[in-house]
């Protein structure tokens, strides 16, 4: 305990403030990938089991494959410009 | 050891103006409209009575290309007509997109976020108009509650459905263009520093290092072609299926 006494009174208000906005722009995105990574990886995964399964309809799964990613991988983005906005 | 300095977001995206009010990102996208309308002017030249060949097979296997993949799926065939806006919407998007990886240039013009909210603005306007064209007055309530929806679940569907059409689509079109290219810029600033200084660092251990950051740059780099393309594509097929939805309500 004696140590992080020593450190928060090394640091100053702006450069707490500056290494609390980075910590909590790194969890932001961390956090933020989590879901649309399972997301992602599940969709693409039974895209691709269906296009082996019926590979006739291949065009078609791939349509709606990339309009299902995009839709997922707006979260992660999302998370993405919070951490722009915290962190830089 | 090393002293990794990040520069500043705005030297990052900003470069520095040409001259005032006029910058590289609206170079490029001024050049992107430009090498568009030249292009397809071109082609338009040509004899069609012939095998086409140069520019007017690039302009037609583009045409091919948008009409087989983009609105052949999502809007059937009443929307060819919409083959000239997504295409011009495509070639604007790849074209802002493709400067992020070419040498000296090095600079989405889609990384900022004026140009993918004015694009998504303009898809915004023209679903909604489509909406009012083909369904009249009844496409607030076709859009807003689906049916086979129970009467009382209406209280939350029709606030849910209202956002999720008219608020978020606009801003997740924004934002996934805007943050997919801004993303891959970042990478490859990161990259790049990082193989530049490692190799001028002092430590004669570090130098050898520098091949791995320049091995991912590289391989980003390669990526980078991929996610210009694709993210190209999933803006005009996503404008192509919010377009397609208003013209035809769901039953």
């Amino acid at each position: 305990m004696e140590a992080f006494s020593i450190l928060a009174q090394a640091i100053d208000a702006d450069g707490l403030k500056a290494a609390e906005a980075a910590s909590s722009a790194g969890f932001a995105y961390g956090l933020a990938a989590i879901g649309p990574g399972i997301g992602i990886g599940y969709l693409v995964g039974k895209s691709v089991e269906a296009m082996a399964r019926q590979p006739e309809a291949a065009g078609m799964v791939r349509t709606t494959m990339f309009l299902g990613i995009a839709f997922t991988e707006a979260l992660a983005l999302i998370g993405f410009v919070v951490f722009i906005l915290i962190g830089l | 050891m090393l002293a990794l300095e990040f520069p500043p977001i705005n030297e990052i995206l900003r470069w520095r103006d040409l001259f005032p009010t006029f910058n590289k990102v609206a170079l490029i996208s001024v050049a992107a409209a430009l090498i568009t309308i030249v292009i397809f002017l071109i082609a338009s030249n040509q004899d069609g009575m012939k095998a086409p060949k140069g520019i007017r097979n690039l302009a037609e296997s583009m045409v091919e290309f948008i009409e087989n993949q983009i609105i052949m799926p999502t809007m059937g065939k009443d929307g060819l007509g919409w083959t000239p806006f997504m295409l011009s919407l495509f070639a604007f998007i790849y074209l802002c997109n493709l400067p992020g990886i070419i040498p000296i240039v090095y600079m989405p013009a889609t990384a900022r976020i004026a140009i993918p909210l004015f694009l998504s603005l303009l898809v915004w306007v023209i679903f909604i108009g489509v909406g009012f064209k083909h369904q009249g007055p009844k496409y607030i309530k076709n859009s807003l509650m689906p049916p086979g929806v129970p009467g009382p679940l209406y209280i939350l569907v029709i606030p849910i459905e209202f956002i999720s059409t008219f608020l978020v689509r606009p801003f997740s079109l924004t934002v996934r263009l805007f943050a997919n290219m801004l993303a891959g810029h970042i990478l490859l600033v990161t990259f790049s520093l990082l193989t530049e200084e490692l190799i001028q660092s002092d430590t004669l251990v570090l130098k050898p290092v520098a091949i791995l950051p320049f091995f991912m740059l590289m391989f980003i780099t390669a990526f980078e072609v991929l996610v210009g393309f694709l993210q190209a594509y999933i803006f005009t097929i996503l404008a192509a299926v919010y377009i397609g939805g208003a013209a035809h309500p769901e039953h």
